[in-house]
């Protein structure tokens, strides 16, 4: 299979990924149906294809994560790109060499795509104007989370065939949340009703203006979701007390065997962990039948290699089409 | 003796309430006259050993102060130096300055102070009064040696960008300053409200996921700081106001008699939060930018005289300082080059303020504010001349500051309306392209 050459082409035309905000539904869809057909195409991403032969990927993270790093770098090798990887601490303050001369360092070995996550909002969009690699957000600060977004949201697809007509709730820290910014931007646009539910500290009010309903009860809203995306309570991103305990938050947003049976029969439960288990959920509600968590994994695969496949496919056009 | 006539220019001195074409006579580096415009057949009029500054079609008018600017010397040589700082001044038509007393150390004793005078002095460009520190080390905690200050040359009183937060060395502070009939030049706002806060609080922080001050934080400053000047009698003035509520805290206390004045930047006029999707720190600066509906409440302040002064809040920074994420980049914008520039696209082009209004807010209210008898063009004043080119189309060149900074978010971008000469005692100073 060559790159310019693919079954699924819808529109498309970023040299960056660094947000679903600036992505329309057409964009987004283009990317679930490139993921969609990785999924037959590797067996669910089990495969090895060589449509990224020749690119190098540099994850340059510089805020914890294995997960994503891991299924980024799985990502790029199964397409056959060569991956490598930098980790640094978080603060180029603390390193004595700014962020960007760091990226440009790397850069200047020669990498075609940099993964870039970092805890401030905006790292990746300053990154995108001094480099000439493309640059994929995996997470800045409490921003965005683009291809997180794009799992859940393909999850839910592949869960239902559809995310119009859907009502997802967003459970939890929406304030300190990246992966719940990415979820309102791409769920609005694909037609989905969205609610975001969670302590009142925690719940940005103005977060309406994003096309979205404000909840602070779970249970009075339970009876009329098709999907629960419990986001992880962000202690390293809080500071003070946003509520009072653990245990009254488990109480009050926690998913337990008792809200599954209120809720309706197909409920989704997504989480995009790391989960706290006892905390967002129940251990029985993490491994019982409703619950998509290991599916989200497997998924985040398949979206990563239509992400990078497609900047690389724009990358190469904007060079002048290279086969 | 030297005779200047600055011919023909539309001379605007607010206080005096001049507006109309005319000349000024200046004679030994003091205002001598304004008469009617005066031709060279006239014969009643000795010519010999008059330099003539042809001003037809430009804005006359009494060199510009500002009440509070960083020059950063000494300590942070590396953003501005106090030479580098009153150049700029003088380009900006800028004839006065306070210097800000967040240097390193800061000036909170008297020698301190006079390190500044003296650097002035050895610069030779603008006019320069130190500001003191409020407090030791403007920690918020003891008072600094306030009097010795004064006998130094301190004008007033500062810690500026750290609030002090403790109410009681505020009261003590206000009291204490009331001897020397000196004001208190405050940054009010709530520390425990905007500590790691990046950008207004509002839709765009929750958009763009960055951590908000409130603008709450400052006007429960500013409510206590009213409060306190009620009670202890002293004269506060309060710095960079950006929120609407803040702007009618201060009307009502002005109305009620309390000695409280305020001032505002450009930038908080013409820019709003929604610039911060860019994630460019050049945007970056404390109080942040708000949103639309405090913008309207700033104009609304400046132009009924609320707001006496407008500051370019002048905050150079080195280049690299800036190349950081934005969370971790400092706050504070360069800006005393381009302030007549971007005030003339926020207030005079959309016809919110008088070309008179402008001036007196860059003249006579800041004059007042520092209790100065600068900023006008009264005869025997010293001649601290401004001349504007109303019409001058120009692009902001960042790399051409005289500034040692170069952190603007207008570098490239065009304004209408220019500062094209500066004189200080009658002597020009500052000369375009010169």
């Amino acid at each position: 299979m060559v790159l310019n050459n693919l079954p699924v082409s819808g529109p498309w035309g970023e040299r960056h990924l660094l947000g679903l905000e600036r992505l329309s539904a057409e964009q987004l869809t283009t990317v679930l149906d490139l993921a969609e057909h990785y999924d037959r195409a590797t067996l669910g991403g089990t495969q090895r294809l060589d449509v990224l032969k020749g690119v190098v990927v540099a994850n340059l993270f510089f805020e914890n994560s294995t997960r994503t790093r891991t299924s980024f770098s799985l990502a790029a090798r199964r397409l056959g790109a060569d991956t490598v990887d930098f980790t640094a601490s978080s603060s180029s303050l603390s390193k004595g060499e700014t962020f960007i001369d760091t990226a440009l360092t790397i850069e200047a070995m020669g990498v075609d795509m940099v993964v870039c996550r970092h805890r401030t909002p905006g790292a990746p969009h300053l990154l995108a104007r001094h480099l000439k690699a493309s640059v994929l957000n995996a997470g800045d600060g409490t921003h965005e989370h683009p291809t997180q977004g794009l799992l859940d949201i393909y999850t839910i697809r592949k869960a239902r065939g559809r995310i119009s007509g859907l009502t997802v709730a967003l459970v939890g820290d929406i304030r300190h949340s990246r992966v719940a910014r990415s979820n309102i931007h791409g769920l609005v646009k694909l037609g989905a009703r969205v609610i975001v539910c969670g302590p009142a500290t925690l719940i940005p009010s103005d977060i309406t203006q994003m096309g979205v309903e404000i909840a602070y009860s779970l249970d009075d809203i339970l009876p009329e979701v098709d999907c629960v995306n419990l986001l992880r309570v962000q202690f390293e991103r809080q500071r003070g007390a946003f509520f009072p305990s653990i245990p009254e938050y488990a109480n009050l947003f926690g998913m337990n065997g008792d809200r599954i049976r209120r809720g309706k029969s197909d409920l989704l439960v997504l989480a995009p962990g790391p989960i706290n288990r006892g905390v967002e959920l129940t251990p029985d509600v993490a491994d019982g039948p409703h619950s998509l968590i290991l599916n989200q994994v497997t998924n985040g695969l398949l979206v990563r290699m239509a992400c990078l496949t497609l900047l690389t496919q724009e990358r190469r056009r904007l060079q002048g089409g290279e086969a | 003796m030297s005779r200047k006539l600055i011919r023909g220019g539309r001379v605007i001195d607010p206080a005096n309430g001049i507006d109309a074409i005319a000349d000024v006579w200046i004679q030994d580096g003091r205002i001598d006259a304004i008469t009617s415009v005066r031709e060279e057949s006239d014969a009643d009029i000795d010519w010999r050993d008059t330099e003539i500054i042809n001003a037809s079609g430009k804005i006359v008018c009494p060199g510009f102060i500002d009440t509070h600017v960083s020059l950063r010397e000494p300590g942070y040589e590396e953003d501005e130096s106090t030479a580098t700082g009153t150049a700029a001044a003088l380009a900006g038509g800028f004839t006065t300055i306070a210097a800000q007393s967040d240097t390193c150390p800061v000036v909170d004793n008297r020698s301190a102070a006079e390190f500044i005078r003296l650097q002035a002095e050895r610069a030779r460009n603008c006019r320069v009064y130190p500001l003191g520190a409020v407090t030791k080390e403007s920690k918020g905690e003891e008072l600094a040696e306030i009097g010795q200050l004064v006998q130094g040359g301190a004008i007033g009183f500062s810690d500026a960008k750290s609030p002090v937060a403790n109410s009681e060395v505020m009261r003590r502070a206000l009291e204490y300053t009331r001897m020397f009939n000196r004001p208190i030049l405050h940054f009010a706002m709530v520390p425990e409200l905007s500590e790691g806060g990046v950008i207004h609080e509002g839709f765009q922080a929750t958009r763009l996921g960055l951590r908000g001050i409130p603008a709450a934080a400052q006007d429960i400053m500013t409510g206590r700081d009213i409060a306190l000047a009620e009670l202890t009698g002293g004269r506060v003035h309060l710095m960079c106001v950006t929120t609407a509520d803040s702007v009618e805290r201060i009307r009502r206390a002005q109305a009620a008699g309390i000695a409280v004045t305020a001032d505002v930047t450009p930038h908080h006029l013409l820019l709003t939060d929604e610039v911060m999707d860019s994630f460019d720190t050049m945007y970056k600066c404390n109080p942040p930018l708000r949103s639309a509906e405090h913008v309207q409440a700033l104009i609304a302040g400046l132009k009924d005289g609320t707001l006496s002064a407008i500051t370019a809040d002048h905050q150079p920074l080195a280049f690299e300082k800036k190349q950081v994420e934005l969370d971790i980049a400092p706050f504070g914008i360069c800006g005393i080059e381009t302030l007549l520039a971007v005030c003339v696209k926020a207030l005079i082009e959309p016809g919110h303020l008088t070309w008179s209004e402008l001036i007196s807010r860059l003249t006579v209210g800041p004059a007042a504010v520092l209790g100065l008898k600068h900023g006008t063009l009264s005869t025997g004043q010293p001649a601290d001349v401004t001349i504007i080119d109303p019409d001058e189309q120009w692009t902001v060149k960042a790399s051409e500051f005289r500034s040692r900074s170069r952190n603007t978010p207008f570098d490239g971008k065009v304004f209408t309306g220019r500062v094209i000469m500066t004189l200080v005692d009658g002597e020009i100073r500052y000369q375009k392209g010169v």
